[in-house]
This record gives structure tokens, sequence and C-alpha cells, in this order.
């Protein structure tokens, strides 16, 4: 499978990346180099096997849904690059 | 005595007999740390002043008779993806340079509860992805054995703080050989606990079904200690599993009399370096004349596991870093201007390439066309490789391979060739797919006088088995006495 520069455009998109060109030529050729190391799953003896998603058998874990009240608000605020009374402040969204 | 020189359960000796005091102890490890730390660079934020204050109050409590635990006043190092209260905490990621956590990891609640003295967060490669510790942001680490080497990756800072006696213990943490193959690199005993033995509450998220909290120590018997410290069920971690605490160092027995070792030919044959190969032959050797039962048998998972790692961590990290958003505690680009513009721009510029990398090859794997191919394919994979686990497990005790397919390589060796890079995850990472434990100790030096790890593989929840086995080995062979780091080829 080749790669094209839209697809690598197209996926840094998606994860909310801005690539320079630079970047885009060396991306492409990594991401085509480890794509053909990683195709051999498809060469796995894997007919009928179910797919694991974890790496222990617990499914769901239920707990009940108590309102716990944490007062340091003011830790939690000083890692904001940018705040205003006691919440973290972005720039206008609708116009 | 050189007290840094020295292991935890020594210190402990020492203090009980009153040989050594709290204050002594932690103050030959600040001087170390001043004296090394030039030229060894393990450390992202040292933590010497605190260290000091702390050493102070628990040795006047020891003092005035106070009653404290049998680790109050032994140093530690922590991997610089576990949060820590009041304390930077950064992945080695210019994405985090400046945050500090509003809370402790759960370890840190057990560690803090010994009142175990933090003497610093330990460098590591960025959100740990990597095998070198290169891809830090802030520092490169070098391996005391060889200072133009890598320590390993991605907790280098922690085994090479410990190789370099600048910590007597640390911890790490382990996604696909994170821990044990730095270990092996730096010539200390580095375990991955089973996937649920150790929480995972206030560990940075990379890969979280893999991911895992362990331990790098200078002997067995430390990481049978250290292991009983942090492990145990934890609601705040859901993948915690609910077992009956066991003490570990019961396990420290020499008899391997009738064990059954299995050895997986394939994980000794193409890419594994002649030395490596022949260093773990006879460690083989010596378990056999120990009494054990060693057979090889094929396990023929290497590459699958391999590839299948790097689809699921890639994928799963591609997820939990689309928390980095430049909005509540992370960096923000200064250009940005409207809101998609601090996500782009932000993880744009805080991002290193390494992580960059892995995002977008984890966002490729679960884009729409491919998801079928790659990433179902590889949770199929995941099936089989822990089927065959489950096979070989019926008829051994223990899974003996090499660690790492070669000793520590040169600075910059790598770096620059990701696929490169990630071969040397080659013997670790089907152990993280199967959500087994893992240790590895050393087993001898190459031509080059570089350390050789063994990565002993046990059943789930049978770190017990793996800590026997290991410490039959360690207590026969003696590897700290015959060998210690160099610190040649450095420049000043």
């Amino acid at each position: 499978m080749k790669i094209s520069k839209e697809e690598i455009l197209h996926i840094a998109n998606l994860a909310q990346l801005t690539l320079e060109d630079s970047e885009v030529e060396k991306y492409m050729e990594n991401l085509q180099d480890i794509l053909n190391f990683a195709n051999i799953v498809n060469n796995a003896p894997v007919e009928g096997l179910d797919v694991t998603i974890g790496a222990n058998e617990e499914k769901n874990i239920f707990r009940e849904d108590k309102v716990k009240i944490f007062e340091d608000t003011s830790s939690l605020l000083q890692n904001a690059p940018e705040q205003d009374r006691n919440m973290f402040k972005i720039p206008k969204v609708l116009n | 005595m050189n007290i840094t020189e020295l292991t935890v359960h020594e210190l402990q000796e020492k203090i009980k007999s009153k040989k050594l005091t709290i204050k002594e102890i932690n103050n030959a490890y600040i001087e170390r740390i001043k004296e090394k730390e030039p030229e060894v660079q393990a450390f992202i934020t040292p933590l010497l002043e605190q260290a000091k204050e702390k050493a102070k109050t628990i040795q006047e409590k020891i003092d005035s008779g106070e009653k404290l635990s049998d680790l109050a006043g032994i140093p530690i190092g922590i991997k610089d993806n576990i949060c820590t209260k009041g304390v930077k905490t950064t992945c080695a990621s210019k994405m985090l340079e400046n945050f500090i956590s509003p809370y402790d990891a759960t370890i840190m609640n057990k560690i803090n509860a010994e009142n175990m003295i933090t003497l610093g967060k330990l460098n590591m490669d960025e959100f740990a992805m990597g095998g070198s510790t290169e891809y830090s942001y802030f520092k490169k680490t070098k391996n005391p054995w060889d200072l133009t080497r890598v320590p390993g990756g991605s907790s280098g800072g922690s085994a090479a703080a410990v190789a370099a006696n600048m910590v007597p213990w640390a911890i790490g943490s382990d996604t696909g050989g994170s821990i044990r193959q730095p270990a092996s690199l730096c010539g200390v005993v580095g375990l991955k606990p089973t996937y649920g033995l150790v929480s995972r509450f206030g560990l940075v998220a990379f890969a979280s079904s893999l991911d895992q909290i362990g331990v790098f120590t200078k002997d067995v018997r430390d990481c049978a200690m250290l292991l009983n410290v942090i492990s145990g069920y934890d609601e705040l971690d859901t993948t915690s599993a609910k077992i009956e605490p066991k003490d570990y160092t019961k396990s420290l027995q020499k008899d391997v009399k009738g064990l059954k070792i299995g050895v997986p030919k394939e994980f000794y044959g193409e890419g594994i370096n002649e030395e490596v190969k022949k260093s773990l032959e006879e460690a083989l050797q010596k378990y056999k004349e120990m009494g054990a039962e060693v057979e090889e048998f094929s396990l023929d998972i290497a590459q699958y596991a391999l590839a299948t790692y790097y689809i699921i961590a890639c994928a799963e990290a591609s997820s939990n870093l689309g928390r980095y958003d430049g909005i509540r505690y992370t960096y923000r680009s200064p250009e940005a201007k409207t809101l998609k513009e601090i996500y782009k721009k932000s993880r744009s510029e805080a991002f290193g390439t390494e992580v960059k990398r892995r995002i977008i090859l984890g966002t490729y794997v679960l884009s729409s066309g491919y998801y079928d191919a790659y990433y179902k394919k590889a949770q199929q994979v995941r099936t089989l490789v822990m089927n065959k686990f489950n096979e070989a497990f019926k008829k051994y005790d223990v899974i003996i391979t090499p660690t790492s397919p070669t000793t520590a390589f040169k600075i910059g060796e790598k770096s620059t060739n990701p696929m490169e890079m990630y071969l040397a995850d080659i013997c670790t990472v089907s152990v993280n797919i199967a959500g087994l434990p893992g240790l590895s100790v050393p087993c001898g030096v190459d031509s080059k006088g570089l350390p050789i790890g063994m990565q002993i593989i046990g059943k789930k929840f049978d770190e017990e088995t793996i800590i026997k086995t290991a410490f039959a080995y360690e207590q026969e062979t003696n590897f700290r006495a015959k060998y210690k780091p160099t610190f040649k080829g450095g420049v000043r």
C-alpha cells in the first residue's frame, strides 16, 4: 500500500497537527516503512480468533455515581495557560 | 563504607544496628548526585533541598522514639510520568514543561506513607515513547557503563540513576519494555509486574491496555521489597486487580530444583547479538547445574507481537494524547488566535518528532478504510499471542529470553531510524501484549564490558516464581560483586 501526501495531510488534520513540508516528506517515508513491517499481522494465523481489547478479562467496572468535592481549585487552575475569574480562558468561539 | 553502593536491605541493616542515620544516607546520595549528575544527566527535576529537609524531619522523629516504617528515610527516584503533587511532572515533553499535578499518583501515596524520600523526577523518552531516552525534550541521559552510549528507554533516567548509585532504587513504567530494556542495558534489576497488579492512577497514560508501573533495583531482594510497597488493588484504577496482598520477600529462595524453564528458540535467533546469546546460554547452563529442567520449545510470535504492539500502542496513544489541547494544563502556542489554532499550533509546536510520528501512525490505523486491516487484525493477533503463552505455561513455570537483542548502543546510532529503534523491543513487547509479568536480571557483560540482561517471564500474577528464579541465579552468580559501571568515555 502506497501512502500519498494527501493522505498524510488528512491524517495530520484528524490528529490536530500541522506539518511543515519537510515533516510531510519524512513522515510519509516513516509511515510507509512501519506499515510495510506491520503488514505481517495480515499473515498471522488468526482465522476464527476473537479480538482482545485489554490484558485482563474484566469488562465493565461499575461504581456508585457519587459527587466528591475537590476543593483545591487553585491547584487545577495554576497550570492553565490563561485563566479568568476561576475559569479557563479561550478565544471567542462564535462570531 | 561507601553508602551509595549499598542495597536498600543493606541500608536497613545499617540503620537498625545504628551504624548509619537517615541523615547520613540522604546526604551521601545528595553528594553523589552532585558528583555524577553532570555526566549522567538522569534527572529532570532534582529535589535535593526538599530531600534534605525531609531527612531531617524523619531523623528527628526517629530520635524522639516515634515508630516509623522499615523504609522510613530511604531515598527513591521517580520517573517523570508519575504524578507528584506540588512537583513538576513533565513526561519529558515541552507540552507539560510547567505542569504541576494537583494530586499524587496512588503509588506516590503508598511511597509517602512509608516515609520514603523522593530525590527527584527522572528523565525518560517523551511520553515514554522510545527505547533510548534520546527523545526527551530536555536532555539525553548517558549510560553509566559507557557515557557515549544510551541507557535504554523509555525509563532511561531511572535505570541510569540506579546504576550510577544516585538513587538506591527507582520507579519506572513499562508499555513495551520500558523498564526491562533499560534495566538490561544499565546492569540493574527491572520488574514489569502483571497488568493490574500495580495501580496506574496518576501515571500519565500512553497506551492504557499495555502500560504498567514497576521497579528498578540493585538486586532481587530490593525488587521484592519495593513490589510489596506499590502493589495492590485501587478503586481509582478500573483495571486494578482484586487479589490478596502477598509478601514477595517470601519468594527469595535459592532452590530451583525441578523448576521447569521454557526456552523459546525464536527469541535466540536472527537479530540477537552473538555475545548476548552466549551469555544467555551460560545462564541456562547454570540453571541446569542448579537442578532446573531447561527445555527448548517453539514460540513463533515475536515478529507478529512487535507489529501488533506498534499498531495497538500507537492507536491508544493517538487517542490518549488527544487530551493535550492547549486549554487547561499544557503548553499553549503564543501564535494561536482562534480555538482551532490553539489545538493545532500548540500540539505541533510542543510534541516532539517521535510523539507526532506515533500519533500519525495511530490515527492512520484507526481511520476508516484501514481499521480492519491493521487495528482489528492486531487485536486478533493479541489473542493469538495470549493463547500461545497460555499453552506454553501449561508446560513451563517460567520462560527465559534475552531482555534486549543487543547491549547498549551509541547515542545517535538509532535515533534517526524509527524502525531500527522499534526492533530493540522485539524480546519485550509480547509480555505487555499478553499482560504477563517480566523481570530483567543482569547475567554478564559483553567484550566491551557492557551489561547483558536475562528476561524471566511468568504466569499472570505469579511474580513469586519469577522473583525466586531470578534470586536463585543472582545468589549463585553475584553480578554486582564482579562488575561495576566505569563511567568511561565522558566529557565533562
